[in-house]
């Protein structure tokens, strides 16, 4: 049995509401516990003059599979001054804003993430994307298997044939080891297989005769009706084009009427993903301008919306995407290599590097896009911090979004360095808001929140006894004045991080690869024989390998943590 | 005796394949990939018959072949050894930078060697690693 | 009583075919028939029965010849191979599963190995091109449902990839080609009059090696801009009325293999191969693909990308990966004599590299690991023969289009005979024991 104890720090804890209190927090076997469950050989931890939260939890991220994969072989340049050797107990690491796998675990434990969500798992590719999980040290994660231009799904929404839906939800789920119902320019991708795109909700589906806005309604009625621990998480249609908030509140008005139906406490039926991306005014990159406010407006008053900003963080990236056709227009809009994958019946994916330059408008206005839709948030609880990683920018950034955020002068600074300053500040609302997110807001958008809207809130963001012990010591005290860099250094190498129960960094260095698990979500539904037989039929009609080959094995899942959802009635 | 300069191409054939994976040791494999395909026109030129052994000389090396009649052709001009051991005697190994050698596109020279027997894919690399042949 | 074993994937090439059925005995140790497989294929699973098979490991004598030694004797010489050599090679890795792939990286990582796979012979020209100018591409069963303008450059799957054209690319009636080879127009560029271009709609006998001029050619075509009267041995009506039919249909894709990759200019041709088919995007949708040769070669870079972040020719030397083909790259190692061991697994460098690096493994320790006598075994210090994987051993293989499908175990090995894992398993361990004073 292993006890901890760790001592006096200030606890941020929004699942009991503990802001910034000094108080103990214990551990045994891998779970909080009362401080007085521990016993006097409980090792000590000496948090004191310390910020003490749970482990992070990231809602959205492109960190394993098909495409980052190709981010990093087609990009050799990214590796450029980044490699670390190998030590005793961590491997060797490199990359910048498509890191290795082992990279990948060691700095968000670094940063105190212990759980993270591979955003978009083609699921023709799912045992990809569970090899890199596999190879991805310490950190737990799950992956969103992508169903918004999947074949069976368009027909049967087409039909609006919900049951059907779910039966193959529930299948696909189960296939593929995934977690959630990920939605990505729904309808547009299968265009692009035909080079074209749905830029509105209303745009038909070629061949399919279906819209966005059936696919989307459809999807949350689905997702409702089994129950899934997440919602559907959408990416919109007319992503990163100017004028797109219109498309963005369509969507977003599709959730009016629904009602979250789920055992796990998870109050919202749909995620608006890198929101930052969706909330563009003008009609050309000439009075490209945000957007934010009509977009926040709408979701402070709606409840049963959760969002993640999508941050832009002005560095050089490598944008991936399941938006197809979002990628080749960027590359004819940049004219950086361009790699593109279509995937039979499933869906697609594009890769294009970026360079987010401060010396380039649209780009500064992109960062106060992203910053604003934090800093309007009215229920940080439904707010969440993310980059998109990688599209707007690694996710290594995170402890220099939390200072912009934090602090009404580094926003400033910023401004002031920008070409365009005078400029952007016209077309954002930047430099007239001047709240600051306190310690508990960043504990709520990166922790308690993101872990509530995946339905893992009896587990993951919290401090509570009974919650699994994903700590995290930032050297940072809040009692105490501190400059804008301070946020940012205490944020990027935590001083003490526990996974599970087990230490995994000291001091900002790696100490053990933990003991990472792979979240996925088993949904028992009615047996469906017409879906199983419309399975049967589209593999040995359509898809290129048999359906005895699809299934992802328990081989490529070695530790698994599965969430189970009984939807028989 | 006469000599005919050709481009030399190399690649995969089904029949290498196949011996390829029953055992390179094998006759199998020397009888796929111990072979010249030659246009017919060529053949003549050097004043062979088809199934004649030839000696292939490039700049990088030499290697003793069968001559056979080209079954993708025509292609006067252009040669085909399959890929393996006799091939790689006669390529063009500089990668210029780029890791890959030259295996397409090599100039030699074909003379008939009637008389010299095409070696088996295990004696003809250890003798080239000997310096023997 | 024989069973079948269903849905059986066959370890030869990129087409990575998933249909087979085997026959095998009851007892589960000989195979006894193979349906749906092309010859070479059905060749390899009957080639694992084979009566002479080799199943212990082999040292080489002063004298050249070969004496059988323990597995225990094979692990030690590698590992101390290794453990001593400052600057080993570490190739192949394009026959094997990825669970292999990823052991070796570890004991690389930990000797500062080189690890280079058969894309360096290859499509390592191709990956040099991606990385150039990006690679638009889709997955086999969209050609296979969409695509109505198939185009060979190069490469010739009736000899390389003999399922590919009925499984993926010319025969199967899809989604929306329900009408099979009637939907599609096929094209191909070679050299020869291949089998491949005898079932072409249109053949471009290009003259050998003038690849990039008929793809500028195209390109110039694309734009309706002039041309000169022939390009690369092909009159300009011919480039003109091709650039057409590439314009005309719904869905192109573009395969192409050694002809392109090989030739001079290697990776430049790619690069406008690929520009070609980004061109053609502005008129329809066009995809490209690269004819990946070994069954796991493509599984190699997957690994080698997730976990060092470069396809192939990964220098681990100096403790931390390096890439720079040319340099890092085996032939040219081999042949400038930067390497001091060479270890071979899954694949056959002796009978695929230009014989001046062949010279060069026989002259240093070297251990290869095959379940085939080979070429390289036969020059080779050390010969471990070892598990087929795919027909005695599972594993994860990524097919040509990077689509990830776990091989199966269908008999038996023969009985004391290691499989890649294992015998690299047990390396890595001695390796650990021996690192331990370090």
């Amino acid at each position: 049995m292993t006890e901890y104890i760790i001592r006096n720090g200030f606890v941020f804890d929004p699942t009991q509401g503990i802001k910034g209190d000094k108080a103990d927090i214990a551990v045994k076997d891998g779970k909080i516990v009362k401080s007085t469950e521990v016993s006097s050989k409980a090792k000590t931890v000496d948090a004191s003059g310390k910020t003490v939260m749970a482990g992070a939890v990231e809602i959205h991220a492109h960190i394993a599979g098909p495409k980052v994969n190709e981010g990093r072989n087609y990009r050799p340049e990214d590796k450029l001054f980044t490699y670390k050797p190998k030590s005793a107990s961590s491997r060797m690491a490199g990359g910048f804003s498509i890191p290795t796998t082992f990279k990948t675990g060691y700095e968000y434990a670094r940063m105190g993430y212990t759980t993270a969500m591979e955003a978009a798992m083609p699921p023709l590719y799912a045992r990809h994307v569970h090899e890199e999980i596999k190879d991805t040290p310490i950190i737990d994660e799950g992956a969103y298997p992508v169903f918004g231009n999947n074949w069976f799904v368009l027909e049967y929404l087409k039909n609006r044939e919900i049951e059907n839906t779910c039966a193959y939800i529930s299948w696909l789920l189960e296939a593929s080891k995934g977690y959630a119902v990920k939605v990505v320019n729904p309808g547009g991708t299968e265009a692009w297989g035909w080079g074209l795109n749905c830029l509105t909700i209303d745009d038909p589906v070629p061949y399919f005769d279906i819209t966005p806005r059936e696919i989307v309604t459809g999807l949350i009625e689905a997702n409702e009706t089994l129950g899934l621990p997440h919602s559907v998480h959408i990416h919109q249609n007319s992503l990163g084009n100017p004028g797109n908030y219109t498309v963005t509140l369509d969507t977003l008005k599709l959730a009016e009427g629904f009602r979250a139906k789920n055992k796990f406490g998870r109050e919202q039926v749909l995620h608006s993903t890198h929101l930052q991306f969706h909330s563009y005014g003008g009609d050309s990159w000439a009075n490209f301008e945000s957007k934010s406010k009509e977009v926040m407006d709408y979701v402070n008053k709606q409840k049963n919306i959760t969002i993640d900003t999508g941050c832009v963080t002005l560095d050089e990236t490598t944008t991936m995407t399941a938006d197809g056709p979002f990628e080749h227009h960027l590359t004819e809009l940049n004219h950086l290599k361009w790699a593109n994958v279509d995937v039979e019946l499933e869906t697609a994916a594009g890769i294009v590097p970026y360079i987010y330059s401060p010396d380039i408008k649209v780009c500064e206005i992109q960062w106060a896009i992203g910053l604003e839709l934090a800093l309007m948030a009215k229920d940080p609880m439904r707010c969440f911090i993310t980059t998109d990683h990688p599209n707007a920018g690694p996710f290594t950034r995170y402890p220099r979004i939390i200072k912009w955020l934090m602090s009404a002068e580094a926003r400033k600074k910023q401004i002031e360095s920008f070409k365009h300053g005078a400029k952007m500040v016209e077309a954002t609302h930047i430099a007239g808001i001047d709240r600051e997110l306190s310690l508990y807001d960043i504990a709520q958008m990166t922790r308690a929140g993101p872990a509530k809207a995946l339905g893992l809130s009896h587990q993951y963001g919290g401090l509570a006894p009974g919650m699994d012990a994903d700590i995290v010591v930032y050297d940072f005290n809040p009692e105490k004045p501190h400059k804008p860099e301070d946020i940012e250094k205490a944020f990027s190498a935590a001083a003490y991080v526990m996974k599970t129960g087990v230490p995994v960094v000291i001091n900002g260095e790696i100490v053990s690869n933990g003991n990472k698990r792979t979240l996925w979500v088993k949904a028992k539904v009615n047996e469906n024989p017409q879906v199983m037989r419309d399975i049967r039929d589209k593999f040995l009609k359509y898809y290129s390998v048999t359906q005895a080959n699809y299934d992802v094995s328990s081989h490529f899942v070695p530790n698994p943590h599965v969430i189970e959802v009984d939807a028989t009635h | 005796m006469a000599k005919l300069k050709l481009n030399l191409i190399s690649g995969r054939t089904i029949q290498q394949g196949v011996a390829m994976e029953g055992g390179k040791e094998k006759d199998a494999y020397t009888k796929a990939c111990g072979i010249i395909e030659m246009d017919p026109s060529d053949l003549k030129k050097l004043g062979i018959w088809k199934g004649t052994n030839v000696r292939v000389t490039s700049e990088w090396g030499s290697v003793v072949v069968k001559a056979v009649e080209a079954t993708q052709g025509p292609h006067p001009g252009l040669a085909y050894i399959p890929m393996g051991p006799w091939a790689n005697s006669v390529v063009n190994p500089r990668t210029y930078s780029t890791g890959m050698p030259t295996f397409k596109g090599v100039p030699i020279e074909v003379e008939p060697a009637m008389n010299e027997p095409v070696l088996s894919s295990v004696q003809l690399v250890q003798k080239k690693c000997r310096g023997e042949a | 009583m024989s069973k079948s074993v269903t849905d059986v994937i066959c370890p030869f090439c990129g087409t990575l075919c998933d249909d087979l059925e085997v026959i095998v005995s009851d007892d589960g140790k000989k195979i006894e028939d193979i349906y749906n497989a092309c010859a070479i294929g059905a060749e390899k699973f009957m080639h694992a029965q084979a009566p002479d098979r080799i199943k212990r490991p082999r040292m080489q004598q002063p004298d050249g010849s070969y004496k059988e030694v323990s597995y225990d004797e094979a692990v030690e010489y590698t590992a101390r191979m290794l453990y001593n050599a400052k600057k080993p090679l570490m190739y192949g890795w394009s026959s094997t599963s990825c669970e292999a792939q990823s052991v070796g990286h570890e004991i690389a990582e930990k000797v500062g190995a080189i690890v280079d796979n058969t894309a360096t012979v290859c499509h390592g020209t191709t990956l040099i091109a991606v990385q150039d100018v990006g690679i638009p591409s889709c997955t086999l069963g969209e050609i296979k449902n969409r695509a109505d303008r198939i185009i060979f450059w190069g490469c010739n799957p009736c000899h390389a990839h003999p399922r590919h054209q009925s499984r993926y690319s010319v025969f199967p009636r899809g989604f929306f080609t329900n009408k099979g080879h009637m939907n599609r127009k096929v094209i191909v560029v070679d050299p020869r009059v291949t089998d491949t271009a005898k079932l072409a709609d249109y053949h471009y006998q290009i003259e050998q090696g003038r690849d990039f001029e008929l793809l500028s050619a195209f390109r110039v075509a694309l734009r309706n801009e002039p041309l000169p009267e022939t390009v690369a041995g092909i009159p300009r009506e011919k480039i003109i009325e091709g650039a057409e039919v590439m314009k005309s249909g719904r869905f192109g894709i573009i395969f192409f293999g050694m002809g392109v990759t090989q030739s001079l200019s290697k990776n430049h041709n790619i690069d406008n191969a690929i520009m070609l088919t980004k061109d053609l995007n502005e008129f329809t949708k066009f995809s490209i693909m690269a004819m990946r040769g070994h069954y796991n070669v493509t599984g190699s870079g997957q690994v080698l990308g997730w976990q060092f972040g470069y396809p192939f020719s990964v220098d681990l030397s100096r403790g931390f990966a390096r890439y720079n083909p040319g340099e890092t790259s085996s032939n040219d190692l081999l042949r400038r004599g930067e390497v001091d061991a060479v270890f071979v697994l899954g694949s056959d460098p002796g009978a695929h590299f230009p014989i001046s690096s062949v010279r060069k493994i026989a002259q240093l320790p070297s251990v290869c690991v095959d379940p085939h006598i080979t070429p390289t075994s036969e020059i080779s210090k050390l010969h471990v023969p070892v598990a087929f994987v795919g027909v005695e051993v599972g594993g994860n293989c990524y097919r040509m289009d990077n689509v990830p499908i776990e091989a199966r175990k269908v008999v038996d090995p023969p009985e004391g005979v290691l499989t890649d894992v294992e015998f690299l398993t047990r390396v890595n361990a001695r390796l650990d024991q021996l690192m331990g004073g370090k």
